[in-house]
Order: C-alpha cells, then structure tokens, then sequence
C-alpha cells in the first residue's frame, strides 16, 4: 500500500461507518424518545395517542435524590452494581425480584448520566427503591454492610456517618442497631448520617421501576 | 549516501541489515528521538508501578472490604477506577508514545523533526492525567466507565492526543522513500482513530450529555475502541516490527498482513455494542455488534498465521531473546483472548459471563497478557539502541518474564473460572445472591495472589530499568546483548 490518499480513505472511512452506523443512528432512533403515559388507546382513526390527564413516566429525576445520585457517582457505586434489568428468560434478573420487567431505552431518557453499569458484584439496583428495604436499612448496611448483610464483600462507608455522644435524648435520626451488634457506637454514642449519607438513601430509595411503558407493561 | 549502494529488497523491508550505512542512518533517527522516547518511558514504567498498588489495594478489598475503609479516598470505587486509568492512560499510552513513535520515526527513514511537539504533548499528557487521577481519587469521578477523569483534565488529555497525532502524520509525510510497512498502517490509522473517539466521547457524555442510553452506545463503542482501535494496532504495530528485526528475516505474507489490518479496521470499531447484550438499547444495535464481534476472527486467525509463521523455525532463538520472548507470548495470548471476546459476545455466553469476573480476565487478558507483554518486549528491544548500552542483568529480565507471566496467566483462570460460576449461579434464583458473592472468594483471593506475581515482575522490571539509566562503567562496556539463555557454545548468558 504505498497510495498514502487511498489508505487515509480507508482509515477515515472505517471509523466513520461505524461512528453514523452505531452513534448517529441510535441518537436519531433513541434520542426522538419522550416521556408517554402507561398505555396508548386508539383515537379511532388508528393513531395510538396518549390519554389527557394520564401521568407520565419515566418520572424526572430531582431534589436530594438527585444529590444522592452525585454521591452514588462519586463513591463509583456503579462499578460494583448496574441498572438495568434483562428480560425474563434470559438471566434471572426478574427471577430474582429485581424489579417486575426488563427495563427498556424510554426508562432513562431523562438521565443527564446514565449508569447502566456493566459489573454485578453487587445486586442490581434500577429498582431497588420497589424492594422491601426501608431508610433504616439502608443506613445500617452502608456503614456497614456486614451488620445486615454478613459475608458481603461490599465496602464500609463510615465517613458518610458521624459518631457523637448522645446530648440528652438520642436523635431522631441516629442507626438502630441490634441490641447484641458488634458494630455499634460504645455506650452514651451515636451514629448519624450526614447529608450525604440522607441524599444516598433518598435516591436509592426513588430507584424504582414501578410504572408500566406502552412498549414494555408490567404483566401481572 | 546509504541509500544509493543498498539493493532495493534490503531497503524495503526492516529486518536487521549488517550494512554499516543502514545502522548509521537508524541510530542518527534514534538520536533525534531518544529524549522525547525517554522521557515517555521513564512516565510510563513510573505509571505502572503506582498502577499496580492501586490494582492490589483494589484486589485486596474485594474480599476484604474493611481494608483502608475509613476514607473515602481509599474506597473500592474509587481505587479501581484509580488503578484502570493509570494503567491505561498512564502506563499504555506512554509505553505507545515511547515505542510506536520511535518505531514510526525509524520505519520513516528520517531523523524527527520538531522533537519539541513530543515534549510538550508528554508533559500536556502527564501533567493531565495526574490532575486527573487525583481527582478521581477526592471525588471527581464521573463514574463512566474509560472515560472517569474529571471534565477540567480532559482538555489537556485531548489537546495532547491531537499534538502526537500531527506529529505521527507529519513524520509520515516527510518519510523518506516509497515503501509503507505495515506497522506504519496501524499506527498512524491509531493516531488518527483515537482522538476521533476520544473527543466524540467527551462531548456526547460530559460535556453535552446525549439522550438516554445513547451515552451508553457511545461509551462502549468509545471504551471497547481504546482496546481494538488503539492498543491492539499499536501492539501489533511492535509485534510486526520486532519479529522479523529480531530474527532476521522478513515477514511470512504481505498480503495476509494487507487483509488482517483491513478487516481489523472495519469490523472492531463495531463491536463495542457487545457489552450491551441484554439492556436497553435497540436489538437490531446489539445484533450488529455480535456480528462485528465475531468477524473479528478473521483479522485475528490471519494474523496469528502471519505472526506464527514468521516465527517458526526460530523458537529457540526466541526464547534467548528478551524481546521475542515478550513478544510471541503476547501475540499468543493476542489469538486467544480474541477468540474468547467473540464467543463472550454471543447471547447465549453473555447470558452468564456478562456482570460477572469472566469480563475483568477477559479485560486483562487483553490490556495486559497481549497489549502489555508486547510492549515490554518493545522496551527490551528499544532501550540499548536508545541508550546504547545493553540491559545490566538478564536473572532480574528472568524475574520480569515469569512474575509477570505466571501472573497474568493465573489472574486470568482465577477470574474466568470463578466468573464463569458466579454467571452461572446468578442466572439460578435459587441461589441466594449472598451465597453467589461468597463463592467467588476463593477466586478474588487467588486473583490478589497473582496481583503480587506481577507486582515482583514490575519491580525487577524496574530496577532493572533504572539500574540501566544509571549505569556505571562494567554496564556501559559490555558489548554483547543481554540474552535468557545460554547459547549453543556454552558462553555464559550476559
């Protein structure tokens, strides 16, 4: 090959065809997407149109969950947990009681960043908000995951929790550990989140996949 | 003057010339380069040293979390993300800009001009990425995957991408003679294809977040380029030079090395999309990305039986040399890890070893058993023409090889064969989760072991390295190359 223009081509080429084929063309498919009530009725002309007065999904994101979200991105969460669900069948994301159907591209469409997340060494979270898991353990298993969960490989935050003596009566607030826990404060302490450990949980608890899509509804 | 008595065969092709103008016009090149070439080595082994601590602290938490738990500094997140960029960006691309510039200046048959652009896009280069890992490391992390440093480093990453990019297109322009080897296809395709990506990534993800799961599209057609698009070409680009300067002797078949890099150029950039199987982007996205993924067995058979056969016959020559030695087992590992990532993008193998350890092997397997190992050889080969003088001990080359080689190869069935059970068990609801993380244990700590092969590795690397730089008198006189092992007439191995 000693045609320096035809191998330039060649190169530029290679790349272009996959950069419209993979990126241009899923930004014209996906990025037309837009938030749609749960189901569509027939308007009798044999358009499918959206019912007024029907909420619409995928809900915004915002408020402290939102500063969560920062903090879930800062601790690198999602290098341990993904969000995102397979579709019955295939795997046992939904087996599992992950979340009640295979999410689809319209759930993120209102996400300045998308955390799909490609690692489960940890359960997946897209819907963690929808499982039986209240703040409470939330707090408890993100001091220390070892107090709800023994034998989980997950790190400790402790720095999101701050331990202080009690000043009369206990906070609102403070983690209700176990009676016999080994890992709670010494007797006259206790354990407190900080803002950031509050924003954390309130944004995994708004996580939740509880809304059907017209092109992927929740099946009884 | 060298030009005008050399026959036109010998001209053509880079295999080692006895011819004294030949090896007087390489090493005035080798003088015009070997700061810039320096100065990137030294960055990229000093990367990899600090790489590696990141990557056994990150190791040694996941099955022991409540190591360095107090800080958030040191949290799990933040220690592998910490580890992978400085292993990529740090260690990899400055052994790139180190070794493929050098070998682009050498096949160019002409001594670098505007040495000084290497300079200030190496200190650009360095000076980014620190900024950017510290900043990783308190909290500014994007948490998108290959792409973690903060938005304020990443102009200086880009802006040095782009300065080594004219360099490597300007070297090509002012080439001397007409002929183009194949290791000068793939890099300065590389140099081209990276900042393309890397810019592109940047602005649809951070800087102007694209729609949705397009940002996912976009990062792993980004993420999965870095690999096929610019580690890959760059290794090849070493292995298709070192073999036959090594040995001696050209390479098998030009026109398999004509259709290795073409297929590699259009089917790679498309199979990113296989780190997607199964989520939420259009299937027909994910399809196409299966099949890119496994026409890639094209470029990668062919160039196994080009660099296959250009070897054969010459094993015992290559496992004297510190260079082929480095070389043949990453292009060996080049072969199966490919294999591998096509078979993983099938549905039905992506079905278990997606979300599993199988894809940490399988990344290291590729960045390191092939890209790294390549360019260590690179190193071996690059250093005594640069410094001239040769490597000072060949017990701490035999440390390196095998630290590094027992290493990786144990890292990579501890994590495949623990990864493959994790999948599997993930896929039975049966299982409680609990129990599936708890049987990967024995996999993770034989995964921190190997760790601590290769760290030894990188350390006799290292020693030697420096010792090399700062040699005395008895190294600087020695006249014979560093070789493994002894030679047919029994002379003690230098």
């Amino acid at each position: 090959m000693k045609n320096m223009a035809l191998l330039f081509c060649g190169i530029f080429a290679a790349l272009a065809f996959s950069f419209s084929g993979l990126i241009l063309t899923s930004e014209i498919q996906v990025g037309a997407l837009n938030v749609t009530t749960e189901t569509l009725e027939d308007d009798g002309e044999g358009n499918m149109i959206m019912p007024e007065g029907e909420p619409m999904f995928p809900r915004p994101e915002g408020g402290l969950a939102l500063q969560g979200k920062q903090v879930y991105i800062e601790m690198g969460c999602m290098y341990c947990h993904s969000q995102q669900l397979r579709r019955a069948g295939y795997g046992a994301d939904i087996d599992r009681g992950w979340g009640p159907r295979a999410t689809v591209a319209r759930d993120y469409i209102l996400q300045d960043r998308v955390l799909l997340g490609t690692m489960r060494t940890g359960p997946d979270l897209v819907n963690v908000g929808g499982r039986p898991l209240n703040a409470d353990w939330h707090h408890l298993h993100l001091y220390n995951p070892q107090t709800v969960s023994e034998g989980s490989n997950m790190p400790p935050f402790p720095f999101l929790y701050e331990t202080k003596e009690i000043d009369g009566e206990p906070s609102p607030n403070a983690l209700s550990f176990k009676a016999d826990s080994q890992y709670g404060p010494e007797p006259g302490y206790e354990i407190v989140p900080t803002r950031q450990a509050e924003a954390l949980v309130a944004y995994l608890l708004s996580l939740k996949i509880d809304y059907s899509l017209p092109e992927a509804p929740i099946l009884d | 003057m060298a030009d005008a008595i050399q026959p036109e065969d010998q001209i053509k092709t880079p295999y080692s010339s006895n011819d004294e103008g030949v090896r007087a016009e390489l090493s005035e090149i080798d003088a015009s380069i070997r700061t810039a070439s320096l100065f990137f080595t030294i960055s990229a082994i000093s990367w990899l040293l600090l790489g590696t601590v990141f990557a056994l602290i990150a190791a040694f938490k996941s099955h022991q979390p409540d190591l360095l738990s107090d800080s958030a500094f040191t949290t799990f997140g933040r220690m592998r993300t910490a580890h992978l960029n400085a292993m990529a960006l740090g260690w990899g691309n400055n052994i790139i800009f180190a070794v493929c510039l050098w070998i682009m200046a050498r096949l160019c048959r002409a001594p670098i001009r505007h040495g000084g652009i290497l300079l200030i896009a190496g200190a650009f280069w360095n000076v980014g990425l620190t900024v950017g890992i510290f900043g990783i490391i308190r909290g500014d992390i994007t948490s998108v995957e290959w792409l973690e440093i903060p938005s304020y480093a990443t102009p200086l990453l880009a802006l040095s991408y782009a300065l080594i990019g004219v360099w490597g297109i300007m070297a090509f322009r002012f080439r001397k003679g007409d002929h183009v080897y194949v290791s000068q296809w793939y890099i300065l395709a590389a140099l081209f294809w990276f900042p393309w990506l890397y810019v592109i990534a940047q602005i649809m993800i951070i800087w102007f977040p694209a729609r949705g799961v397009v940002q996912a599209v976009t990062n792993w057609w980004f993420a999965h380029n870095v690999l096929g698009l610019w580690f890959t070409p760059m290794a090849l680009a070493t292995a298709y030079y070192l073999i036959p300067k090594v040995l001696g002797r050209p390479i098998y078949s030009y026109y398999l090395s004509v259709l290795g890099f073409w297929s590699l150029a259009i089917f790679y950039n498309w199979a990113g999309v296989h780190h997607l199987v199964g989520g939420p982007i259009p299937v027909w996205l994910i399809t196409a990305g299966i099949v890119a993924s496994v026409m890639m067995v094209i470029p990668v058979i062919v160039v196994g039986i080009n660099h296959h056969m250009s070897i054969v016959g010459f094993h015992k020559e290559g496992w004297r040399s510190p260079t082929i030695r480095f070389v043949v087992f990453g292009a060996i590992n080049y072969t199966f890890v490919s294999l591998f990532g096509s078979a993983m993008a099938l549905r039905s193998v992506s079905e278990v070893t997606h979300f599993s350890h199988f894809t940490v092997g399988h990344a290291h397997h590729g960045v390191y058993a092939f890209f790294t190992m390549i360019m260590f050889g690179g190193v071996y080969y690059m250093m005594p023409r640069l410094l001239r003088r040769e490597w000072p001990s060949a017990g701490l080359i035999q440390i390196h090889f095998w630290g590094t080689a027992v290493g990786i190869t144990l890292m990579v069935v501890a994590l495949q064969t623990g990864g493959w059970i994790q999948g599997l068990q993930m896929n039975d609801a049966t299982i409680p989760f609990l129990e599936v993380v708890k049987n990967t244990m024995p996999w993770l700590k034989a995964r921190s072991v190997s760790g601590l092969f290769i760290l030894v590795g990188h350390v006799a690397f290292a020693v030697n390295f420096i010792w090399m730089l700062f040699a005395a008198g008895a190294v600087r006189a020695r006249q014979v190359p560093t070789l493994l092992v002894q030679n047919n007439k029994g002379e003690e191995a230098a």
